[in-house]
């Protein structure tokens, strides 16, 4: 028993206490969430509002119950569930039915999260993992995208055919797409807000974004054109997937060298998803590998402690 | 009689080779994307199983120690031979479905295994039964595997349509992760039923059997071996 007890040690006085607490952490990111969850209920209307509704009862629901039933302590008031709900139901389309956003929902909950251990011990970001999955179930109802009733092809699919797209509206947010990505704009508030409240590390975003831009501009069809840039930008899930999914505590590296080789990684599979495959989007693949490569990064990329011998010259 | 049952009891279930000891798993996640397929594979595996046991305990007293290993091999590989063109000429549409998987009986760890572990120290008609027992488990671990797939990927049974119509089928159960899915909890299921009807072999410190080798889930190694030195 001798391994357990050296992890509970507690070193001596004196200890610095924080308020932070997972619930005040996840209500900040909730916040932010909320200019894009209002922008897609204002643009896709009532429907959009149910499917949310849905996924997040489901996943607090689900989570509820599987601690009940396994008699562990409900940890349904960090809020953590509603989180991961909420952005579940933000990469759906608007069209999906409601029992999808059930079954992905208990899906995000049951097997990423719970039965990995719950809270801080899932593998890959819950939510994506329920995307993933129904994408992968029921692909053409995942990819149909429809905008004022009208079914039509994202921006990304145009620009992947090589046609005209108007960036300006991609930047704002009149596009199809799921619910919760179209906006840049929304996202934008929230994310400057989760920065501004240091709920999220600045370097995982921003790596990506540069990393991903300088790849489309090396490797992308159009070369360094500024608009084709944005528009590769402002498409898609990036913006939601850079700010609020790829910086998920729990699956993505806590040193800040880890935390950097983490967004190159992604920027780079989210270019050769975008670029070289058959398909216009690859965000949440992006994320999902790159999850499943964080403990690798975290044993590389661990700091020296100060005084605890140097390299050896 | 009471070896015998217990043969196939151990086989079935107390070290069922699918979800106790966990043994050839590539035919298990490859080809159980049906019901059918995953009963084809199982009794096909199963013919070859009974046979070579059979034969491998025939010729324990023959075969040198050193190279039990190639023998063991070549018994099995020509019963695998005999099978498959057996499969070809009668079963076709089955052996097409089946495809790679049918040779690569030679080296599934199960029939090597048992050879290895049962088959030549015991007699003839006990490793028939423990080819049969084996055979078993694996089969109906197999055939249940394919059908809970083929009922949520597509929504039959055997080819039979089960649930209604308006079912949309969840296709990443007949995909190569829902088989992973599937097998992860019917081994949760094993387990647990395992671990309630499992007792510990002793009170505590008195077990003399290597952990490794143990099909004793509960004990999780509580019982250890516990030598007078350690005392």
């Amino acid at each position: 028993m001798t391994i357990v007890s050296d992890m509970m040690n507690v070193s001596v006085t004196p200890h610095i206490r924080s308020k932070e607490s997972t619930g005040r952490i996840m209500l900040l990111v909730i916040i932010a969430l909320l200019p894009a969850t209002g922008f897609g209920i204002y643009q896709f209307g009532y429907q959009a509002a149910i499917l949310i509704a849905v996924s997040i009862a489901t996943t607090v629901l689900t989570e509820f119950l599987y601690e009940k039933i396994m008699k562990m302590p409900v940890t349904v008031g960090d809020l953590s569930a509603i989180v991961t709900g909420l952005l579940l139901a933000l990469n759906l389309p608007v069209s999906v039915p409601w029992w999808m956003a059930v079954i992905g929902g208990v899906f995000a909950i049951l097997v990423v999260k719970m039965f990995f251990g719950g809270i801080g011990q899932n593998f890959m970001n819950p939510a994506l993992g329920g995307r993933c999955f129904l994408v992968i179930c029921f692909t053409a109802r995942m990819t149909t995208f429809t905008l004022d009733g009208v079914t039509t092809a994202t921006p990304l699919a145009m620009l992947k055919a090589g046609e005209d797209v108007n960036t300006w509206d991609m930047v704002i947010g009149k596009i199809p797409g799921t619910i919760g990505e179209t906006s840049a704009i929304a996202i934008m508030v929230g994310a400057i807000f989760l920065i501004l409240f240091d709920v999220i590390d600045m370097r995982i975003p921003f790596t990506y974004l540069l990393t991903f831009v300088i790849f489309i501009g090396l490797f992308g069809p159009n070369g360094w054109d500024p608009y084709y840039l944005t528009a590769q930008l402002a498409g898609g899930g990036l913006m939601l997937g850079a700010f609020f999914m790829a910086t998920d505590y729990a699956t993505s590296p806590i040193t800040p060298l880890g935390k950097i080789i983490f967004g190159i990684i992604l920027g780079l599979l989210t270019g050769i998803f975008r670029v070289f495959s058959s398909s216009a989007e690859g965000v949440s693949y992006a994320i999902v590998i790159s999850n499943l490569l964080v403990p690798l990064i975290e044993r590389f990329t661990i700091p020296k402690c100060f005084g605890k011998g140097g390299e050896n010259r | 009689m009471g070896k015998i049952f217990e043969r196939l009891y151990n086989g079935i279930l107390k070290e069922n080779p699918t979800f106790v000891l966990i043994l050839g798993m590539c035919p298990t996640l490859a080809v159980t994307t049906s019901a059918i397929n995953g009963l084809g594979m199982g009794l096909t595996t199963m013919v070859v199983l009974i046979l070579s046991n059979m034969l491998i305990s025939m010729l324990r007293k023959i075969i040198p120690d050193g190279v039990r290993i190639p023998a063991f091999i070549v018994v099995i590989a020509s019963f695998v031979t005999v099978v498959e063109l057996l499969l070809e000429g009668y079963l076709p549409s089955l052996y097409k479905s089946l495809g790679l998987y049918i040779p690569l009986i030679v080296v599934n760890c199960i029939i090597l295994g048992r050879a290895e572990a049962y088959a030549s120290k015991n007699n003839v008609i006990l490793s028939l039964f423990d080819g049969l027992g084996m055979g078993l488990g694996f089969t109906i671990a197999l055939t249940l595997i394919g059908s809970i797939r083929e009922l949520l990927g597509t929504g039959a049974v055997f080819g039979y349509r089960v649930l209604p119509a308006a079912y949309e089928p969840l296709t990443i159960f007949i995909l190569a992760p829902g088989a992973f899915f599937v097998l992860a909890f019917l081994i949760a299921i094993m387990n647990a039923i395992n671990i309630k009807r499992g007792k510990p072999t002793g009170k505590g410190g008195n077990c003399d059997q290597l952990c490794a080798e143990c099909s004793n889930r509960s004990c999780a190694g509580r019982n250890l071996l516990v030598t007078k030195e350690d005392k």
